[in-house]
């Protein structure tokens, strides 16, 4: 087993550490004198009792952090194979690239004359990505996927109101992200869910079906999370587009097609980029994303507003753009996570980007094909850059899908995405992405096999895992039926290392 | 697999129970349901007074593992509300058929009852997921 030995600490919480008084800085006093509260502010706006801060030392505090950490996974320490995620590794040129004094230190307010370097990245990033898409213009403000998809379909929203007929659904496969629906109804839409057909994506009749004057677009996730890409994509959007409606794709799997496939050649009117996933900015509690929106040239003029616009050699914001929807975040959205992703596009190029998505694909399939003997696959046969196993192997051992990604913890993976996608019973949710190594897919495949052997002979094994971390298994009902949001002195509980 | 599927109520496809009584329906989810949803954290449900239509969603059930969508079985008013789900979701597990219940209705069109699956329909499609 290649799990962990380490030596971790038990760790209280920081409010349980210290004593009265204690202090990690010293500061000197004010030369305006002492500042009395109750003179500023209204009464009722003064702190009765003190702030109940924790009181302790600057070193007391930096071991607190750094002895959590360590309970802690992250892509630094290990493979993170959470499906559809795109959990890959963070090429550390990008974080000095993001720390350069004339991107870290660039006041927001500072004159365009200033910011040429600044504004010339947004240009150049939102052109690549452009191209990439097969789409014409790009605008970087999301900030994040969810808010790109909000942003698309505020777009398409505007577009059929433009033309004279607004409209009320959206079309969604049920093997779509959930942010999709989500985000439709945020904006106002109703869903239609449409059913995945046999071969595990959307049939084009379904779609035919469905589709009237009543719909604004038909939204997919494509490659959909079952990791199989939506073949019918250029027949449906034909049907789409026939009824004057729009085709939004979610483009958080874009790592399975990068340089290989171009959304817009699908028939594709808008799409979200996560540069989180695809373009390896920081993810997860790591963020913040940036979820980057691209249109065809029909939709261009209701990107948000200001746009990054060059004449001759200079480059400016535009802000005269009547038909915008506005803006959807302050400033140039998270800038710093732009000059990251921008590091990372040129340091690859079209052909490192190519080769992403191929070592993508191949990483996933190697997986699927050397586990589907253990574990049931969702749809037997060549998938994109994610594979779909359940637990139905694994049933009869009363070990379930829960069981195996705790399980997978003691052997120093983190879980896969685990009961999504929801068409799949138990699913078990694979992207390796395509920055681990033959080595640690090897690992990772051995790790799974020996469970599955554990959930044949051994399943209390299984059941009762983690056995390896600081802390068990975490009471999950609890936690969502009585959250304890407030640490109270009083109910103070220790944690229990194991 | 554990398949309890009472003779004394109509189904939906979408899991759902209906018990029909001097024009009020009373209705929840079924054991399969909750079964596979695992433990149920939280449940949302109508208020009373408001309307629901058949085939529409009429609330949600969240559990650790997902959250779903409820179906309304038939069209009608609410007339109660099972309460107490608010405060002990898992009430829903231990006993998803009786204490369980989420709401009763009163429906608008009791020919509505007859479309619903019966229980050896009902069984059928569990059986079919189960492959």
């Amino acid at each position: 087993m290649t799990g962990r030995r380490g030596l971790d600490f038990a760790e209280p919480l920081i409010f349980e550490r210290g004593s009265p008084g204690r202090r990690g800085t010293s500061t000197l006093a004010s030369p305006l004198g002492t500042w009395d509260a109750s003179r500023e502010a209204p009464s009722e706006f003064l702190r009765r009792g003190p702030v109940g801060l924790p009181e302790v030392g600057e070193p007391e505090a930096f071991r607190h952090f750094v002895r959590l950490s360590r309970w802690n996974f992250a892509i630094d320490l290990g493979m993170y194979p959470l499906g559809s995620c795109t959990m890959k590794y963070n090429p550390k040129v990008n974080e000095a690239a993001a720390r350069m004094p004339g991107f870290a230190e660039l006041h927001p307010y500072a004159p365009e004359s200033w910011t040429q370097g600044a504004l010339r990245l947004l240009y150049e990033l939102a052109h690549g990505l452009a191209e990439l898409a097969g789409l014409h213009a790009v605008t970087l403000q999301p900030a994040a996927g969810a808010q790109g998809e909000l942003t698309g379909l505020m777009i398409i929203r505007a577009a059929h109101i433009a033309r004279g007929g607004a409209r009320t659904r959206i079309l969604i496969p049920d093997t779509a992200h959930g942010t999709n629906p989500a985000s439709s109804a945020l904006c106002g839409f109703e869903v239609v869910p449409l059913p995945t057909g046999g071969r595990g994506f959307v049939e084009a009749s379904v779609v035919e079906r469905a589709m009237d004057e009543r719909v604004a677009a038909f939204m997919a996730t494509n490659p959909n999370t079952l990791g199989l890409f939506e073949s019918e994509i250029g027949r449906i959007a034909e049907i789409v587009h026939a009824k004057g409606g729009f085709v939004y794709c979610d483009g958080a799997n874009m790592n399975a097609l990068l340089g290989k496939v171009r959304p817009g050649d699908m028939g594709v009117d808008v799409m979200q980029y996560n540069l989180h996933k695809t373009f390896t900015t920081p993810h997860g509690g790591g963020g913040p994303g940036a979820g980057p929106v691209a249109v065809t040239k029909a939709l261009e003029p209701f990107l948000p507003k200001p746009v990054v616009a060059k004449t001759g050699d200079v480059y400016r914001f535009e802000f005269d753009r009547p038909k915008s929807i506005g803006r959807m975040r302050s400033f140039c959205g998270n800038f710093g996570v732009l000059v990251r992703a921008f590091t990372y596009l040129r340091e690859m190029g079209i052909d490192g980007l190519t080769r992403v998505a191929e070592m993508a694909v191949l990483n996933a399939n190697y997986l699927r094909v050397n586990l589907r003997d253990d574990f049931q696959l969702a749809f037997d046969g060549p998938c994109m850059h994610e594979a779909v196993f359940s637990d139905k192997k694994q049933k009869a051992s009363g070990a379930t899908t829960m069981d195996i990604a705790k399980r997978l913890i003691d052997f120093g993976f983190h879980p896969p995405t685990i009961y999504f996608p929801l068409v799949v019973h138990g699913a078990l949710m694979i992207e390796p992405t395509e920055t681990e190594t033959k080595e640690t897919l090897d690992e990772f495949i051995a790790a799974m096999r020996e469970i599955a052997r554990e959930c044949r002979e051994s399943p209390d094994v299984v059941k009762g895992a983690p056995h390896h971390t600081a802390l068990g298994r975490l009471d999950e009902v609890q936690a969502a039926r009585r959250p304890v949001l407030r640490w109270k002195r009083e109910c103070e509980e220790k944690p229990r290392p194991r | 697999m554990r398949m309890n599927v009472p003779e004394d109520r109509r189904y939906t496809t979408e899991h759902e129970w209906a018990a029909l009584e001097d024009g009020v329906v009373t209705v929840g989810i079924t054991d399969y349901a909750q079964e596979q949803l695992g433990e149920i954290v939280f449940v949302e449900l109508p208020k009373e007074g408001d309307v629901i239509k058949k085939d529409e969603t009429f609330g949600a059930v969240e559990s650790t593992k997902t959250a779903s969508d409820l179906y309304a079985p038939m069209s009608g008013k609410v007339i109660e509300v099972n309460d107490p789900l608010a405060d002990s979701p898992g009430v829903v597990n231990e006993d998803p058929y009786e204490e369980g219940w989420m709401i009763r209705v009163e429906v608008s069109d009791e020919d509505e009852f007859e479309g619903l699956l019966t229980a050896a329909g009902y069984k059928k499609i569990i059986a079919e997921a189960a492959e």
